[in-house]
């Protein structure tokens, strides 16, 4: 059964469609944090993330006769956003680092995480100063391109394993490893500021369904 | 099943999703119960992702949303307010 969301989301398409046009306003209320955060985990960049989720949601709009309801409306609009930000990415870097990316393989080697002997004493309160959320944004940032993409879907944008092969046009077992790279990619560089006997909580924001059986 | 720990590194994303089959979930719990080192890459791990799904990790710009609709109020007309 559909929510009720999605049946006015698919009532205010029709409408749209229709001619009322100005109601794309309402439309895509809910997903501009969606689509800003999606193109600025990739780009980095504020001004370029703001122009892109401008130009994504233009695209949408013009575009929206495609939009058939198989996928979500959402997954359909991040997809947008996340072809902005390829384009975007490409024209900034240039061809030749594009083609080190291609060439990189999937990392079949094993990963050794970051081994932390003395992991009690690092204090819950680390996970509250503002530079922690700075260093997970600029170590996100640096993620190889490829693993930047699941992750950003996946753990920031909370895309299904299936919405996010559609979204990047690859299958789910390639989802399933290039998550796993990126998270043990940023758990080598961020484990010495984030390990704490007890995980932390964010105040106010629920605990995502998979944390919480470490918190019962 | 016994697992070392540089087999336990690669379900961890697994575990975090709830992905690992009966028999694989217990063998990794019975070593993450035993291993300090290990139950450590899982914390920092998690809390990498808790983290991530923060909303202050990633902000918006002041006006954002304003912009946003003025930009489309050219593209598709006003929203009625």
């Amino acid at each position: 059964m559909k929510s009720a969301a999605t049946t006015n989301e698919a009532a205010l398409i029709t409408r749209v469609l229709a001619g009322e046009t100005e109601l794309f306003h309402e439309l895509i209320r809910p997903y501009e944090r969606l689509v800003y955060v999606t193109l600025f985990a990739i780009l980095k960049n504020e001004a370029e993330a703001e122009d892109g989720a401008q130009e994504t949601m233009i695209s949408a709009f013009r575009n929206l006769k495609g939009f058939r309801g198989e996928a979500k409306f959402s997954t359909w609009l991040v997809t947008i956003a996340m072809n902005e930000a390829r384009k975007r990415l490409r024209k900034a870097k240039g061809a030749r680092e594009d083609s080190l990316d291609d060439t990189a393989g999937e990392g079949e080697g094993k990963f050794t995480p970051a081994v932390l002997t003395d992991w009690r004493e690092i204090p819950l309160e680390a996970l509250e100063r503002k530079e922690l959320r700075g260093q997970l944004r600029d170590a996100v940032a640096r993620l190889p391109e490829k693993y930047r993409e699941v992750f950003v879907l996946r753990d920031i944008e909370e895309l299904n394993q299936e919405e996010t092969a559609a979204a990047l046009g690859i299958n789910v077992t390639l989802v399933k490893v290039r998550l796993h790279r990126a998270r043990m990619m940023l758990q080598k560089q961020l484990a010495p500021y984030l390990t704490s006997e007890t995980p932390f909580r964010a105040p106010g924001k629920p605990t995502r369904g998979f944390f919480g059986r470490w918190f019962l | 099943m016994n697992l070392e720990c540089k087999h336990v590194w690669e379900h961890i994303s697994g575990y975090l999703d709830k992905q690992l089959d009966r028999e694989l979930l217990a063998a990794v719990e019975r070593h993450l119960a035993a291993c300090e080192i290990c139950s450590a890459i899982l914390d920092s791990t998690r809390n990498i992702l808790i983290l991530t799904a923060d909303d202050r990790t990633y902000e918006l710009p002041l006006g954002y949303r304003e912009r946003l609709h003025e930009r489309l109020a050219g593209v598709v007309g006003r929203a009625r307010e």
